[in-house]
């Protein structure tokens, strides 16, 4: 009955399919959709409680839109405020087919950019409603009063990002996360104020409740008092964000987790794609063992800056403004003559680690290499002067002095790629439904939108849209047929939820063994980032597999997790957080080991052209591979979703 | 829900800009009356006759529209108002202060805000002393300083010719300077002038100004007569 | 390089708390202060003590989670956030000593970390414009003069740290309540709940127990982000202006 276990390591259960996704050309698609969901009467609303797990841009736009419908809305967030999450830190814009600039764009061009640098491994019918409630994000932000740029005449500044020929980048400066998170944060607070949402700061999902196959609750650990609290709802969603911290140095938040994912993943909710990583080519170097998290720098840098790395191993460790000319390898411009140093982010990403891996990376070294290539702006400067250059990146160069204490003006900066957002995430249909009934998944956490890459300014794009307005319009047609009977609090699934949590953190606690969880989780991302990182390899990932298995049992048997359970224990929290990575790793090796393609952001060794460019396969690959939680001592289960490209023609990417 | 949710009508205490601005009205009240003050005290340099003569004129300004001393009693009553308003905001402001914070900081770097704040409070807890024995000695005659003498001239140049009446004088005026110096910057704020960086410059060289004047043409007389420069 | 520390120890609310000395050897001068802090702990974990609580989240400078004084200032010794401190800005030998935001609108919850709670409900009271998802006219529907639209980002860069707060000799929250004011004010659709927001906020925020303003100019100095003390002037003559609309 059971099927084969293939490689060893996984087992392929049945196809699915979005059967939630309606039909008819594409351009109507969403309005008939929304006119097909069941409404849920304003009276009824009030009986209807939603639980929300993260105040990022989709769940802090979530909550307060279901507030503002009139639902009861409790919302959660590790952090200290709402205010915080990871969303702030985005810094260069959002896109939104409006076409200001009236150099032709349109919804359909949005679509067909952000499939296209998804590398054709999202859903059509998801990312052209993406496209479609663009042009909607903005005309809410601007109302809330998202400060966003203006030109003279007072109307919105639009700039071109991520290499695409179109200016459709709405822009705060390079603090865009922040104000649009402040706005759908003050936008939360005011339904607080009105009593629609009920907050829970400094609160994190530990578990999700089942009842009778549907979503009826998480258990959330009160991170100041210690108490284990139970929520019950008539739905639950996950705004709960990527999961980039698996890598342990990422350009996430240090908070940032896969537990709320991961909880609902081993509760039934299936897995897609959760090999697809984006890393970011323009992050400062690490300069240490101390190193706790990566700080990413605009892209915008490669406009005007060049990369470059010496051509002689010897010149490394030079002063690299004694290095003339002729001994730079400015490779970006050398391998891709026509795109230069504004080829995709993963080209970039992976050609750099390619240099350092020749050893031809500067810096300084870390283990055996040196990390980094220099991103020069001697030219432009010599070109535009030294104002103009201040004007336009003036911010990130103090960024940069301030963390490495160097002066770029002066001397060449050093960049490095980072882990930076995660395509994959919890599975869901096109209304963000999981495949347990009653879960939904917004943002970052859900995988349907980006595909195998991420187009830049589209993450702030997805989350606001998610939230704001397809949610909403989608959970009511699950929420129209409640509210559900009500769930006592003796009941056994919740009883059994509160007991696992308890369990775990008493064994957490109990353990005492010789090493901190930091070690472990540095251990962990370590591996991942070797092998599971920008290029990949069959053999690689089969080690790392083993040393995670391996590692995961030491942590377990040797983690030391001091004081107590019953006040603020943040060991504690980084030891649940972490043993979650430990599993995700070992799937996210998985996921990669069965895609023997390169795609998007990610390179596969064994598939690449002849002049080692990637290789997409997708007569064996063009699918979504969500995975099905084997059990504690079984083997994941993939389950394969056919992706049809109907609108779009599928080709094969090019930046020669 | 729909509707805005902003509750205009939740008021626990008076609040405490409201308690500033009280502050700067009557701050400012004083500032004018400090101004034709100290114009009154430099006629002393016009000689006996005219500044005994603005003396007396002081009494019967307004006459015969006002009684006797009409004028000076409205000037007067004006003033306790304000006193007791700005000395009471800035009581009630203090006491706010002090229960903001109960727990003090082990280490705090030495601040020029902090000397500042203390400089208002304890320098005008000092002026408060100081107008009291400014009242006793030349409104009421009561404090007698090198003799006793009926004119107002003969009273102040009597009073300036011994050292440590001028010292206290010229004590007093130092606080009034430093006071003013951060008051009227205060003050500015409170009433919402300072909008931009370069409003912000304008009321700090007002602010200075004013201290200035105010300090060197309090200076002047007791300065002047200590020296024996008036006759 | 080898340093003192002298770092605030609280157990709880309750704890009375007090300082205890950690000498630390073998910090590099490339890591920032908070990863200091991290070595630390690691070292406390190997000896069996718990470690140093102390909250922290982006670590780039923007959340606005970090916040500790050091050596009596608020941030530290640079104009930026405590994660954004790098420890080439101290010497070897230093004695530094860290201690949490003070404030009674900031209750300590453990070692360095505080409940700025306050700070999300006096947002409640009016921080914002009520402007109901999909309700929204088109973006370029109403023009924003770019004096206006700067001002209001200048003032929005507010990262809700609390150093002003921390700063401030009377432990007053204004300069964080006036640059979201500010910020709203400069939009046309801010205008219509203007009066009735400041009146709200500038009411909550005496109700959580922050101190008034005695305009030292102490909290705009400590910003990491550098708002200017205008923003507090600009409120103040918001308040007033309520007033008078309401008369």
């Amino acid at each position: 009955m059971t099927a084969p276990l293939i490689e060893g390591l996984y087992r392929e259960g049945d196809a699915i399919a979005d059967t939630a996704a309606p039909d008819g050309p594409i351009a109507e698609k969403w309005t008939k959709h929304k006119f097909d969901n069941k409404l849920v009467n304003p009276a009824n609303r009030r009986k209807l409680d939603v639980i929300i797990v993260g105040t990022g841009l989709a769940g802090a736009s979530a909550g307060a839109t279901l507030g503002e419908a009139g639902y009861n809305v409790k919302s959660f967030c590790y952090q200290d405020s709402p205010r915080r999450a990871h969303s702030i830190a985005a810094q260069g814009g959002i896109n939104a087919a409006k076409n200001y600039k009236g150099d032709g764009d349109s919804i359909y061009r949005l679509f067909y950019d952000t499939v296209k640098g998804g590398d054709y491994r999202s859903r059509e019918d998801n990312t052209y409603r993406l496209a479609e409630v663009s042009a909607d994000i903005i005309d809410q932000c601007v109302a809330q009063g998202v400060p966003f740029a203006r030109e003279y005449g007072g109307l919105l500044d639009n700039r071109s990002f991520g290499g695409v020929q179109v200016s459709r980048t709405f822009y705060a400066r390079g603090q865009t996360g922040q104000q649009l998170l402040i706005g759908a944060y003050q936008a939360l607070e005011r339904q607080i104020a009105a009593g629609a949402v009920k907050m829970y700061s400094r609160h994190e999902m530990l578990e999700l409740i089942v009842v009778d196959g549907k979503a009826r609750g998480i258990i959330a650990r009160d991170m100041v008092s210690g108490e284990i609290q139970t929520h019950l709802a008539d739905a639950v969603v996950l705004a709960s964000g990527g999961y980039g911290n698996v890598y342990f140095l990422s350009t996430n938040a240090m908070g940032c987790n896969v537990t709320a994912s991961w909880r609902a993943h081993r509760k039934g909710a299936y897995f897609a794609n959760p090999c697809y990583t984006q890393i970011h080519p323009t992050c400062i170097p690490v300069s240490g063992d101390h190193q706790s998290k990566l700080t990413l720098m605009s892209e915008s840098l490669r406009n005007d800056g060049r990369i470059w790395v010496p051509k002689r191993r010897e010149d490394c460790e030079k002063d690299p403004r004694q290095i003339p000319d002729e001994d730079r390898d400015y490779y970006l411009e050398r391998l891709y003559p026509s795109f230069g140093n504004l080829v995709p982010r993963d080209i970039a990403s992976r050609q750099a680690k390619n240099m350092c891996d020749e050893g031809r990376g500067v810096g300084p070294k870390v283990g055996d290499f040196r990390r980094g290539v220099y991103l020069d702006f001697k030219d432009a400067i010599g070109r535009l002067g030294e104002d103009a250059v201040r004007a336009k990146y003036g911010n990130l160069f103090d960024m940069y002095k301030q963390i490495t204490g160097e002066d770029p003006y002066q001397v060449p900066m050093r960049i490095y790629p980072a882990v930076h957002y995660t395509m994959g995430g919890l599975w869901v249909d096109y209304d963000l439904q999981a495949t347990i009934p009653g879960l939904f998944v917004a943002g970052e956490a859900n995988f349907s939108d980006h595909g195998a890459n991420r187009l830049g300014a589209s993450a702030l794009m997805q989350g606001l849209a998610d939230g704001y307005f397809v949610l909403p319009n989608t959970i009511r047609n699950y929420l129209a047929d409640g509210p559900f009977e009500a769930i006592d609090a003796k009941h056994p699934a919740v009883i059994e939820a509160q007991d696992s949590v308890e369990n775990r953190i008493q064994t957490l606690l109990g353990i005492n063994g010789d090493r901190s969880v930091d070690s472990f989780h540095k251990e962990l991302g370590h591996i991942m980032w070797e092998y599971c990182g920008m290029e990949r390899t069959d053999e690689g990932l089969r080690k790392a597999i083993d040393l995670i298995r391996s590692l995961r049992d030491e942590f377990w048997r040797n983690v030391r997790v001091l004081g107590a359970a019953d006040t603020l224990n943040q060991s504690l929290e980084k030891a649940g957080r972490v043993a979650d990575f430990l599993e995700l790793g070992e799937l996210m090796c998985i996921d990669a080991l069965h895609r023997r393609e390169s795609c998007g952001g990610h390179f596969r060794a064994e598939s690449q052209t002849e002049d080692g460019e990637a290789l997409r396969h997708d007569d064996e690959f063009l699918y979504v591979g969500a995975w099905e939680w084997g059990g504690e001592d079984g083997n994941p289960v993939l389950h394969k979703e056919a992706l049809e490209y109907e609108f779009i023609e599928l080709k094969q990417r090019s930046y020669k | 829900m729909a509707t805005s949710t902003i509750d205009a009508g939740k008021r626990p205490k008076t609040g405490s800009i409201l308690l500033k601005t009280v502050m700067a009205v009557s701050g400012l009240i004083f500032v004018g009356f400090i101004l034709a003050h100290m114009y009154g005290n430099l006629m002393i340099f016009a000689g006996r006759e005219t500044f005994n003569e603005y003396a007396h004129h002081l009494r019967e300004f307004g006459s015969p529209m006002l009684p006797e001393k009409g004028f000076l009693w409205v000037m007067r009553i004006t003033l306790i108002v304000a006193l007791v308003a700005h000395a009471g905001s800035a009581f009630a402001l203090w006491s706010r202060a002090g229960k903001a914070r109960t727990t003090r900081y082990v280490q705090r770097k030495g601040q020029w805000a902090t000397f500042v704040k203390r400089s208002m409070r304890w320098g005008g807890a000092a002026l408060l002393i100081f107008v009291v024995f400014h009242i006793l000695h030349f409104t009421t005659n009561t404090i007698q300083i090198g003799g006793d003498y009926d004119n107002p001239a003969d009273r102040l140049l009597n009073s300036f010719g011994v050292w440590w009446a001028v010292l206290i004088y010229l004590f007093a005026v130092a606080c009034l300077g430093m006071h003013l110096l951060h008051g009227i910057w205060s003050a500015g704020m409170t009433l919402g002038l300072n909008r931009s960086l370069d409003a912000a410059e304008r009321l700090r060289l007002t602010a200075i100004l004013v201290a200035v004047v105010v300090v060197v043409g309090f200076a002047l007389p007791p300065l002047a007569i200590f020296l024996g420069l008036i006759p | 390089m080898k340093l003192t520390l002298k770092i605030w120890r609280q157990s709880g609310p309750e704890d009375k708390g007090g300082v205890v000395t950690y000498p630390i050897e073998g910090v590099s001068e490339d890591m920032s202060f908070l990863e200091m802090l991290d070595v630390l702990n690691e070292g406390l974990i190997a000896e069996g003590e718990e470690p140093v609580a102390f909250d922290s989240d982006c670590r780039e400078g923007i959340c606005g989670m970090c916040g500790v004084m050091i050596n009596g200032e608020a941030h530290g010794p640079e104009r930026t956030t405590t994660c954004q401190l790098h420890m080439r800005s101290f010497r070897d030998g230093d004695e530094i000593v860290i201690e949490p935001w003070r404030a009674d609108a900031f209750p300590v919850i453990k070692d360095l970390c505080v409940d700025r709670s306050a700070f999300d409900r006096i947002i409640q009271a009016g921080g914002y414009i009520s402007a109901n998802t999909g309700s929204a006219p088109d973006a370029h529907a109403t023009p924003v003069p770019k004096e206006n639209a700067d001002r209001a980002f200048m003032a929005a860069e507010c990262i809700g740290c609390g150093a002003c707060v921390a700063a401030c000799p009377n432990a007053s929250g204004m300069l964080f309540m006036g640059s979201k004011i500010t910020h709203l004010g400069e939009f046309p659709q801010g205008q219509p709940e203007r009066d009735a927001r400041v009146v709200s906020m500038t009411a909550q925020h005496d109700h959580e127990g922050f101190g008034g303003c005695t305009n030292l100019g102490e909290c705009s100095r400590a910003c990491p982000k550098g708002i200017p003390l205008n923003v507090i002037s600009q409120m103040n003559g918001d308040l007033l202006r309520a007033q008078r609309h309401r008369s």
